[in-house]
């Protein structure tokens, strides 16, 4: 008999399951008495909203794929069909929708507090490589996601994106071949569409799972970016964490309703509204505002091969970031330069959003250039570069240390910059 | 709408000279959609629901004007009971309307008078045919057509009561009319609403401005016609998670007060 786990649980029936497959005694473990640190702030809590969203993602969208009809000729209506005819349909498709833009708010806070605090370094690069695997997989879902409803919008932003693929010489054009399933975006794309929109999320669900697995063997960051000294430094996981996670899944979800119930069609484009007709091209074809600073990047470069690999380099670049950094120290707090710079880099972010939604004319054209060539600097020079250069403030000795002696106050005059031990 | 927002940072930038040598890319003299004039519309706002006598008129004039041209096939007779009107009511509106009504058992089409299930009619059978016989224009559908154009409300008003004579220095095509908020002013619809042209039960006032009125709120609510049980919903969502979230607030601070 290879090893019966021995269960400390009290319940007879549990028991005799974990016994045999221990998941309470994980569960316990994991999300029970789970070792966090004591000084997260609310910030911490957008990695749990992600996981909510994705559940309320999943959970729609398998209702609405009962109701959808992936073929160019009835996908339009059959969508309308879900607002007018099914029971409380226009619920399941608004929540679904505007899903779709909460989860890109809630996974780029989520990604900022990454970068603030330095949630990157040393030792969780491989957790922050699986995020950003995660951000690519979401942006391929939400893609996807676009084009079902085959408005104009959606007809018209799927074939600008995969005719990105156009510009990789040689292989460039059978690939776009390829991803159509013929020589336009048509039933066949659609269909795709639709399986693969059905079938990433569940791996995206995959993913996350190594997400968690490879936070629980680092443990999480805390805003004070240094590492957890003793156990008076943590709080178990449950209840102090998962009451706070629920405040703010209350205010998020708060947010999320005013969206879906008053104005589920803000963040949409009057456009989708109107089917997709591969004879006329809109005015302007806008992806959703959450592509808008990326799509700013590959209009920024005049030649259509470069923008397309700044594009994708944009988000590549987060790959290599644990290492690009080179300050010891994780969290901003204490790093009196880097504080101001990463809201310069938050700045050309939301100007390239701001760019995207604009005709490439004008100014328009040299605020993208000035935002793009930031973000690449801020990522490929000045994060190198800072970290020999900068003087990080004195960190504090331990987690429990600065809240004892009065919350944040004065540091112990002392300390110098310790640098984060290196394995 | 945060498109139209960003719009306008654009046009405050333009206004503080940063763009001084910038032509952005509109047509000389074509009106902003931001200088459209904005009315006073019942549905706007999280109370806001439809003026469903406003809405049932505007169903007659799309009945005796719109419905000659354009279709409105996401709609069907049985929706009406959306707008107030009574089951007999539906009954004898969809009646007078013939509409294609399957085949019979000789395999030829039938058309007769709809039913309350029936599609609302389409004045064409297919796109060629309208084209055909409207000088090559389509009239598009105009079940969602509210949320389709940006301005959406005041734009169809504005569409509506925008028909003027074209300014002398104006190249007007021939079989287009000239209206002040189409985009490029040349539209191919000639102007549908003209003073007294509908007769409404009661003698609601019947210029230009009321049925444009009237029938946008007829197509406001034909676009989303769960609009007012949404708000509805919504305050009670927004107002139980409201509460939900001091009731948690207070717990998370009795569970943190040992902490420190």
């Amino acid at each position: 008999m290879a090893g019966l786990h021995k269960s400390e649980l009290t319940n007879p029936v549990i028991k005799w399951i974990d016994t045999r497959m221990p998941v309470f005694t994980m569960m316990q473990k994991e999300y029970g008495t789970f070792p966090t640190p004591k000084n997260f702030n609310y910030f911490w809590n957008f990695g749990a909203l992600a996981m909510i969203n994705l559940m309320i993602m999943i959970v729609t969208g398998i209702f609405l794929a009962m109701n959808y009809q992936p073929n160019t000729a009835m996908a339009f209506d059959s969508v309308q069909r879900i607002m007018r005819d099914v029971n409380f349909g226009w619920l399941l498709r608004y929540v679904h929708q505007n899903g779709a833009s909460m989860f890109f708010i809630v996974v780029y806070i989520h990604i900022f507090r990454g970068l603030y605090y330095g949630s990157y370094k040393y030792p969780r690069e491989l957790l922050w490589m699986i995020g950003v695997v995660l951000l690519i997989l979401m942006m391929a879902t939400a893609f996807m996601g676009y084009v079902l409803p085959w408005g104009q919008m959606s007809y018209w932003g799927a074939t600008v994106i995969t005719n990105l693929f156009s510009a990789f010489p040689i292989v460039g054009e059978p690939i776009v071949t390829w991803l159509w399933g013929g020589f336009s975006v048509d039933n066949p794309t659609l269909n795709r569409f639709f399986s693969l929109h059905y079938l990433l999320p569940f791996v995206i669900v995959g993913v996350t799972f190594l997400h968690v697995a490879a936070l629980h063997i680092t443990g999480s960051n805390n805003p004070l970016g240094i590492d957890v000294k003793s156990p008076q430094d943590t709080l178990p996981f449950h209840p102090y964490y998962t009451i706070k996670d629920s405040v703010g899944m209350c205010v998020y979800l708060m947010i999320f309703a005013a969206l879906v119930f008053f104005a589920p069609n803000l963040l949409g484009d009057p456009n989708n509204f109107i089917p997709a007709n591969p004879l006329q091209t809109p005015a302007d074809i806008v992806p959703e505002w959450y592509f808008l600073p990326f799509y700013a990047i590959l209009r920024s470069v005049p030649n259509k091969l470069g923008g397309v690999c700044m594009m994708f380099g944009s988000l590549l670049v987060l790959f290599v970031l644990p290492w690009l950094d080179t300050s010891p120290v994780r969290s901003a707090r204490f790093r009196p330069i880097y504080r101001q710079l990463i809201w310069l880099w938050v700045l050309s972010a939301v100007a390239l959003g701001v760019v995207g939604a604009h005709p490439p004319s004008g100014i328009w054209v040299a605020i993208g250039r000035v935002a793009t060539a930031y973000y690449f600097l801020h990522f490929l020079v000045i994060l190198p570069v800072l970290g020999k250069l900068e003087r990080p403030l004195p960190l504090p000795e331990s987690i429990s240390r600065p809240v004892i002696g009065g919350g944040g106050g004065p540091m112990p005059s002392g300390a110098t910059a310790k640098p984060m031990e290196k394995a | 709408m945060m498109r139209k927002t960003l719009r306008r940072i654009a046009a405050l930038l333009t206004a503080a000279g940063l763009a001084g040598t910038v032509a952005l890319a509109t047509p000389a003299g074509a009106q902003e959609l931001s200088d459209l004039p904005k009315q006073k519309w019942t549905f706007n706002g999280p109370f806001g629901a439809f003026d469903l006598a406003s809405v049932q008129r505007g169903f007659g004039v799309y009945l005796n004007v719109c419905s000659n041209c354009h279709s409105m096939t996401l709609l069907h007779y049985r929706d009406l009971a959306g707008i107030g009107l009574s089951p007999e009511q539906i009954k004898a509106v969809a009646a007078t309307q013939q509409v294609p009504l399957g085949l019979d058992d000789q395999g030829q089409e039938v058309i007769g008078p709809a039913t309350p299930a029936s599609q609302f009619r389409s004045p064409f059978p297919n796109e060629k045919a309208a084209r055909a016989a409207l000088n090559g224009a389509l009239p598009p559908d105009l079940s969602v057509i509210f949320n389709a154009r940006e301005g959406h409300g005041d734009y169809i008003y504005g569409l509506l009561t925008g028909y003027e004579d074209a300014p002398k220095d104006f190249t007007l095509q021939p079989g287009l009319y000239y209206n002040e908020w189409f985009a490029g002013h040349q539209i191919a619809m000639p102007q549908p609403l003209h003073d007294g042209q509908v007769e409404f039960p009661g003698g609601a006032p019947n210029k230009v401005s009321d049925m444009a009125y009237d029938v946008v709120n007829f197509l406001a609510w034909a676009a989303n016609p769960e609009m007012v049980e949404r708000k509805q919903i919504g305050v009670r969502v927004v107002l139980f998670l409201a509460l939900m979230t001091g009731l948690t607030y207070a717990v998370k601070r009795q569970i943190w007060a040992d902490v420190h």
